[in-house]
């Protein structure tokens, strides 16, 4: 799109709820931004069809009281995220509004707010010199954002070979003076500041390579980092129906994740959820760092009481801040709640479009609007040599909690990891919900990642987990034959695996996520555990007849419970500990 | 929005459908209000001059040369101190006989609050109901609903809650409420002595089905004004959002809109969260909270209306029969309180959340051996005493009619771990178990 177009303008010519139709004097783009003035108003729209001289557009506002006639503005530019320094501890809405700086309770409609503060100074230190050679992407400069080095990086947007004519020295600048000026093949200079804006619907994709994914992201959910474990870069989702623990479980992750930045898009959901972290975050500790976890989180929220189109917005600005701060060299967690909401925000649109639907009324090409959305995720090599990732995991919340749905479906084509939560487990309160058999995490089939786990957590440990899983399955099935045949219709040993597998269900599975110490079990701690846990059920019991089973894996269980509770290798740890070596011993004595 | 000096009277209908009629008309605002023929009537779409009204009323007997005249403005209510105590249709007007509103003019479905300027909610709302108080405890902005079967009392345990939830205000708002119902609210309001506290915006089975649409706007206006600009704690009652919600589905269904699952509109999330979403708690003690009651069909939680309301709402109240002690119980599996982490083993006992979960568990356990039962196996003894269990938690703190202080019923919980438990087979924290595992 071209910025020397002269103003094209319009008028309103038709209004269907936040679809408002625009008949346009002059050239205008698909997907450009237009204002439409309600009164004194500035109502903000991107065109999301065009026909002749109509732009269809999707308003990011309510558009009550609108009327025909009314004068449009069109911007020349598409849907733009405003990045630089001052972008961390933000909260923001779909659009990039800065939430913090609104006045008065309710959000007004048009009152859209600058994303940075331009005012504040930052110690600005150059990384380049005059004469240096530098492609867009390149690093020209830092300055310290919340203890995090933050790049000044040349202008994604320019394109070829450019040297750098004029560097500033340290100091401390704000965001819009210039800190150099390039100059192009052409000798046309180049004015750059510390912000830079990039269309947020379009990836960012300056770095050199983006290899498989091989490095564990630990995030402290035991029945994630065992079973299924997410890596950096790498992609997952959570399908699950209402209640059963999806936000629950990306605020733990969010809080505990091995990660520098984490984005949290809160996508057509609760206000109540968001407010948990404006709450909590500033007062937690980043396990990693000890700072306060807001000093690394940016909250995009956009929840389901605001505008519909500036839902799907969000998803993509959340995206764009990932990938902004990705080229850093950093490693970014990307978490959304929920992704449906933003696949029916497509849909809403779709519909008042009259576009052909497909399955549930759903665009015809959802499954593409996820997968493009998902691969942008990802580890990459950047041009110089530096690493950075983005993590991205999405809810979806499938209508009646059946997975087969168009969301659903097309997720887990392009998701590498799937955390299936089940209704049946959180109705029984067994949290986090992951179903630990439907579940995956494609990453464990790389061999590159095994190599990273044999040397991470042990040599045998791939095995380890497979066998868990085993455990687990076979524990299913012991269950379901008790239950056909009745607990003397079976042999003693199919009460014995199945409540082996409940012992690991209990003590490496279950986590409650409101207890202080059982909320995170560090990857150290987690090893210890399965360990013990799998030491323990190796163990050839023997018993006389089926009820003596389960007391004996009850209290097995009462007393790891406990030490779940426990700090790391404290005394009541060690005191749990020799209790169950007691009880265990005390078994094998009867034997 | 603008005001009109001059009203324009239009008379040449375009298009006449079941709900919705077409005029020629210019300057005309979206969302406007209007009347047809003397009907109610909103702009619902405009493309050039072509003007589509829905009739609330419906447009059965309007001739072509119907009288259009447009207000103007969306719809409003005038909101003020008068509001206390009085009665109301969909339009906010009386129809209690009483005077006409006086106070300050407002649109109703406002814009939403901005998230940075909510608190948290952190205020404990105790009803006396164990069902919730222990298992499912309710907190000043909260929004919940009771999910029923038509035939469960499910009115008459919302008008409980209300009455024991010291609100500054509540507001019933009822849609396709029987009028036997709204009769039934009025005295049990009338008969506490609590009159002067609530305002009912109420459309009843025999006004027309779109005006319900309205209701939930007013009554949310009304709550703002008083949690907002009078600072007070609001309880609003939303009774039944599953008719709502049937209004939401005539209203696309006749404007040809493409339907999603259970033939409700695509945008229904949206519809209802923008209602929801409007529980608040303000930094100066003013919240909303919302009630709501969503009757279901059969127990069907899957259709889209319980199934849109559960992924908005911070948890549901699920009301169901228990067949082993004849009465209406708060059920556990399927009830949560999603908010009530932020106050239970704070401002209750610390050993709340590790008693509620226990007995939960156990009861759970109760339903593996029931079906052990019912298939004809025997029971251990460990599958026997949950059964008997069961059945005492049921009775003692589950049934809807159990009115007892927090306090009391963890310690009616504890009494039950020990009568059938031992301490291993309860596993909580042994910390709490020291202190409240009553010795024998
Ligand atoms: N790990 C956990 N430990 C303890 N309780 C949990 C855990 N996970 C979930 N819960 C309980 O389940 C409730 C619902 O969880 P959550 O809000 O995460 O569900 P959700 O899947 O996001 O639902 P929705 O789709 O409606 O947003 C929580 O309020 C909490 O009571
Ligand atoms: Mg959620």
């Amino acid at each position: 799109m071209t910025t020397t177009r002269s103003i094209t303008k319009g008028k309103v010519a038709g209004i269907i709820s936040n679809l408002v139709i625009v008949e346009a004097d002059g050239p205008f783009a698909q997907n450009e931004i237009c204002f439409i003035l309600a009164g004194r108003t500035k109502l903000m729209a991107e065109v999301i069809k065009t026909e002749r001289n109509k732009a269809y557009t999707q308003v990011f506002e309510n558009t009550r009281g609108l009327c025909i006639g009314s004068e449009v503005e069109f911007s020349g530019h598409m849907l733009e995220a405003t990045l630089g320094p001052g972008l961390l501890s933000g909260n923001y809405d779909g659009l990039m509004n800065n939430l913090s700086t609104m006045e008065g309770i309710f959000i007004r409609r048009g009152d859209y707010t600058p994303t940075l503060d331009t005012a504040g100074k930052w110690d600005f230190t150059p990384i380049v010199s005059d004469g240096d050679k530098v492609i867009a992407g390149d690093w020209i400069g830092e300055v310290t954002e919340n203890s995090i080095s933050h790049k000044i990086m040349v202008p994604f947007v320019l394109e070829g070979d450019l040297v750098v004519k004029k560097i500033v020295v340290s100091g401390s600048y704000t965001i819009n003076d210039v800190v150099a000026v390039l100059t192009d093949q052409s000798g046309y200079e180049i004015p750059v500041t510390m912000t830079q804006k990039w269309p947020v619907k379009k990836s960012l994709t300056l770095y050199k390579e983006k290899p498989r994914p091989f490095t564990m992201m630990e995030t402290g959910v035991r029945t994630m980092d065992i079973l299924n474990p997410m890596l950096l870069g790498g992609t997952g989702f959570i399908p699950g129906p209402f209640g059963s623990g999806k936000t629950v479980l990306q605020q733990s992750i969010s809080r505990q994740a091995e990660a520098d930045i984490v984005i949290i898009a809160a996508c057509g959901e609760r206000a109540n959820e968001v407010v948990d972290l404006f709450t909590e975050f500033p007062e937690l500790d980043d396990p990693w760092t000890g700072r306060k976890l807001m000093e690394r989180t940016i909250i995009i929220a956009n929840t389901s009481n605001m505008p519909v189109a500036a839902r799907e917005a969000s998803m993509y600005s959340a995206m764009t801040l990932a990938e902004y701060y990705r080229s850093m060299g950093l490693k970014i967690l990307l978490l959304a709640d929920s992704t449906s909401r933003w696949a029916q925000a497509l849909r809403e649109m779709s519909n008042r479009l009259e576009e052909l639907p497909g399955p549930d009324a759903f665009p015809m090409d959802l499954p593409s609007s996820i997968s493009n959305f998902y691969s942008r995720a990802g580890y990459v090599y950047l041009n110089n040599g530096h690493t950075g990732s983005i993590t991205f995991i999405g809810t979806v919340s499938p209508a009646g909690g059946n997975l087969k749905e168009p969301v659903t479906e097309s997720t887990k084509k392009v998701a590498r990891c799937f955390y299936a939560l089940s209704q049946q487990r959180a109705d029984s309160k067994r949290y986090p919900a992951i179903d630990p058999i439907d579940s995956y995490s494609k990453y464990l089939e790389y061999p590159e990642f095994q190599k990273t786990l044999a040397t991470l957590i042990s040599p045998d440990w791939v095995e380890k987990v497979d066998k868990l899983k085993n455990m687990l399955i076979r524990g299913k099935e012991a269950w379901e034959q008790i239950n056909i045949l009745g607990d003397d219709g079976v042999s003693v040993d199919f009460h014995i695996t199945f409540w082996q597998s409940e012992v690991i269900d209990a003590i490496l599975l279950q986590q409650d996520a409101f207890d202080e110490i059982d909320a995170r079990t560090p990857l150290l701690r987690q090893k210890y555990m399965t360990d013990s846990v799998m030491d323990l059920l190796d163990f050839p019991f023997h018993f006389e007849s089926f009820d003596e089973v389960q007391p004996f894996f009850k209290k097995i269980i009462g007393k790891y419970k406990q030490m779940n509770y426990s700090e790391f290798e404290s005394k009541a740890f060690k005191d749990f500990e020799d209790e169950i070596l007691s009880i265990s011993e005390g078994s094998k004595m009867k034997s | 929005m603008r005001m009109k000096i001059f009203q324009k009277i239009y008379t040449k209908l375009e298009r006449i459908t079941k709900a919705t009629c077409v005029v020629r008309a210019e300057n005309v605002g979206y969302e406007e209000l209007a009347t047809v023929d003397g009907r109610a009537a909103q702009v619902v779409k405009i493309l050039g001059d072509e003007v589509t009204l829905q009739v609330f009323k419906g447009t059965e007997g309007i001739p072509t040369n119907a009288e259009v005249i447009f207000t103007g403005k969306p719809p409003t209510l005038k909101v003020g101190e008068d509001l206390a105590g009085r009665f109301f249709n969909a339009y906010g007007q009386p129809i209690d006989g009483g005077p006409e509103l006086e106070g300050e003019e407002r649109e109703i479905g406002g814009p939403s609050v901005n998230p940075v300027k909510r608190k948290q909610p952190s205020e404990l709302i105790a009803t006396g109901i164990a069902g919730i108080d222990l298992n499912n405890t309710l907190v000043t902005g909260q929004k919940i609903p009771f999910f029923a079967d038509p035939d469960q009392p499910y009115n008459q345990v919302m008008a409980m809650v209300a009455l024991s939830a010291k609100a500054d205000k509540i507001i019933l708002g009822g849609m396709g409420l029987l009028n036997d119902d709204f009769l039934f609210f009025r005295n049990v309001f009338e008969n506490a002595g609590a009159i002067h506290r609530i305002i009912s915006f109420v459309n009843t089975t025999e006004d027309p089905p779109v005006e319900r649409l309205l209701i939930p706007d007013m009554v949310l206006t009304a709550a703002e004004f008083f949690a907002v600009d009078k600072h007070e704690k609001v309880l609003v009652l939303l009774t039944d959002m599953t008719l709502y919600a049937d209004a939401l589905s005539i209203v696309s269904n006749r404007m040809d809109q493409i339907p999603s699952k259970d033939s409700m509109p695509g945008s229904l999330y949206s519809d209802l969260a923008r209602l929801y979403e409007k529980a608040v708690q303000f930094e100066d003690g003013g919240s909303i909270t919302i009630v709501a009651v969503t009757t279901l069909s059969g127990g069907d939680i899957t259709h889209a209306i319980p199934d849109n309301t559960g992924y908005i709402t911070e948890g549901q109240l699920f009301l169901r029969r228990n067949t082993d002690i004849g009465k209406v119980i708060i059920d556990p599996f399927r009830s949560l309180s999603r908010l009530k982490n932020l106050v239970i083993g704070k401002k209750t006992r610390a050993d709340h959340p590790q008693v509620m979960n226990a007995a939960i568990r156990l009861y759970a356990d109760s339903v593996n051996a029931r079906t052990k039962q019912e298939n004809g196996f025997d029971l251990t003894s460990y599958d026997q005493r949950t059964l008997d269990f069961a059945k005492d938690y049921a009775e003692k703190l589950l049934a809807i009619d159990v009115n007892i202080s927090t306090e009391k019923m963890l310690d009616i919980a504890w009494d039950l771990f020990a009568s059938y438990f031992s301490i291993e087979e309860v596993a909580v924290k042994k910390e709490f178990s020291d202190l409240y595992w009553p010795s024998v």
